[in-house]
């Protein structure tokens, strides 16, 4: 091909993909409520959320461990600092042919103390702790 | 239609084709799942239905097909039915970025009184240049589905269900992407088919700026990576939600987890995107760990070659080479996807506070050490 694509164009077929999936389950999703039976009555005991037959106590407005909430916001840090060693780890292999790669290791080395520090912080704060 | 549009109705069906085999083998797993587990059980498991059971998944999808559809009152109807279709998305996205088999030239061919080509069709989807950083983004899509669904079911076990599988999913995320800098760091690139083409040969490290080779054994990144590889395949069990980490639908304790809500078809899609990310998980094991589609010893040329001599018209040569790679790494998916079945129904679950502690508190270090060991490795090999 003569013409200069936009390094996003690699992307298209993602997005042919996507909308092929997002139509399929659509078909299947409307197809099967085609296909079922009809709920003729309202029947208030299949209607109701699940609750092995009794009638149902506590809903979805119950409360949520605060841990969860913690542990996604703590994800995010160390996701974000793992990210950060990809284009180190691909350039690596390089900087030792090339000569430099005391440096890239002393570099790293050093973020991997933080690192460690973070992980060591957390659990000593008992954040990571499901008691 | 030109020769273009050509090339791109076949990328297209290529796609799809590829989405296909993953839904295709989904009832073929579970055959192999409910076999498989009442072998282990010392069980017979289902053999009503056809020669072996094996026609029981057919029958059962055509009773989906026929199951009432319905949702549960005070249910939020866009996000429960969008859950299950988000389901899809992951697991196909992922699969179509892995490079399946060898690329296949096509030379010039004569079609309805036309010429056509050459072509080269890549045996995947398509090829994006940062396949891992893809698939690693693609993947974590799916805990999207599982909090749709609990949060749309409108029930307090399907929400139980879905903030246990979306904590645990994101814990294990990070082991697994850390387990993926040493593979990064030995190879260099962010490419599959670099990976792949990497590990052809014999097995040849450095250690102490000299070079060593061991013919008997081939060069696949499991023997520089022992110790990311375990972590790598321990963390996608948790992320594709299998025992030992099924927390988020421990039947025991929640019903079915997040999916508690729905029968019929949309129960099958979330299946669907369960097996899905088990195929996709032993894809990349297979890719990163164990040489891929190549086939040890024998290189792509002799295979082509091969198959040169056997059949006339290299187009066809061309296309029986990818097929004999594609069945190459399929023999290593399917050992896997077998390893994913047997662990199921032999380990018991864990605990949830064993479950978190197992991944921030012993998979994260050790992944981190790995990363440690394998720099200075790899600095003490080469440096010059």
């Amino acid at each position: 091909m003569n013409s200069v694509l936009p390094a996003s164009a690699s992307l298209i077929p993602v997005l042919i993909l996507t909308l092929i999936l997002l139509a399929f389950g659509t078909v299947i999703i409307v197809g099967t409520s085609l296909l079922g039976p009809k709920n003729k009555k309202n029947n208030r005991a299949q209607m109701m959320p699940y609750e092995c037959g009794i009638p149902g106590i506590d809903t979805t407005d119950s409360k949520i461990s605060i841990k969860f909430y913690l542990t996604a916001i703590l994800f995010i840090l160390f996701d974000i600092e793992i990210i950060f060693m990809y284009p180190w780890a691909i350039k690596f292999m390089d900087s030792i042919k090339d000569g430099t790669g005391g440096y890239m290791l002393g570099a790293m080395g050093l973020f991997v103390v933080l690192f460690v520090v973070g992980l060591v912080w957390e659990v000593k704060s008992k954040a990571l702790d499901w008691n | 239609m030109g020769r273009d549009s050509f090339e791109i109705t076949v990328n297209i069906v290529k796609m799809f084709a590829i989405f296909l085999l993953m839904v295709q083998a989904v009832p073929i797993l579970v055959w192999l799942e409910r076999r498989g587990s009442a072998f282990i059980q010392n069980r017979t498991g289902p053999n009503r239905v056809g020669p072996l059971g094996l026609i029981q998944l057919l029958a059962d999808a055509v009773k989906f097909l026929f199951k009432q559809p319905f949702m549960p009152e005070r249910g939020v109807a866009p996000l429960y039915y969008f859950a299950p279709i988000a389901a899809l998305i992951p697991g196909a996205l992922a699969l179509n970025a892995i490079p399946l088999s060898t690329p296949i030239k096509i030379e010039p061919f004569e079609m309805l009184g036309q010429m056509w080509g050459p072509y080269t069709f890549l045996f995947q989807g398509y090829d994006i240049g940062i396949g891992i950083v893809f698939i690693l983004g693609i993947s974590s899509l799916g805990v999207y589905s599982i909090l749709l669904a609990g949060w749309g079911s409108s029930n307090k076990y399907s929400l139980m269900g879905a903030v246990r599988g979306a904590a645990q999913g994101i814990s294990y995320e990070l082991a697994l992407s850390l387990a993926l800098v040493g593979i990064l760091m030995v190879y260099g690139t962010l490419s599959f088919k670099e990976i792949v083409d990497a590990q052809a040969g014999p097995l040849t490290f450095m250690a102490f700026g000299k070079e060593y080779v061991i013919g008997a054994l081939p060069n696949w990144g499991i023997f520089y990576q022992p110790l990311g590889a375990l972590i790598f395949f321990a963390a996608t069990f948790a992320e594709a939600n299998r025992l030992p980490f099924d927390l988020p639908e421990a039947e025991g304790e929640l019903v079915a987890g997040f999916h508690t809500e729905y029968a019929g078809f949309s129960l099958l899609l979330f299946y669907i995107g369960e097996y899905g990310h088990m195929m996709v998980a032993s894809a990349l094991l297979a890719t990163f760990y164990f040489g891929g589609y190549s086939i040890p010893f024998v290189s792509p040329e002799a295979v082509n070659a091969f198959w040169l001599a056997k059949v006339d018209g290299a187009n066809t040569a061309a296309i029986l080479t990818a097929v004999t790679h594609h069945l190459s790494l399929l023999v290593r998916v399917a050992l896997f996807l077998w390893i994913f079945i047997h662990v199921r129904w032999t380990l018991p679950r864990f605990r949830y506070d064993q479950l978190m502690s197992l991944g921030w508190k012993t998979m994260l270090p050790w992944a981190l050490a790995n990363v440690v060991v394998t720099a200075i490795w790899l600095w003490l090999g080469h440096r010059t």
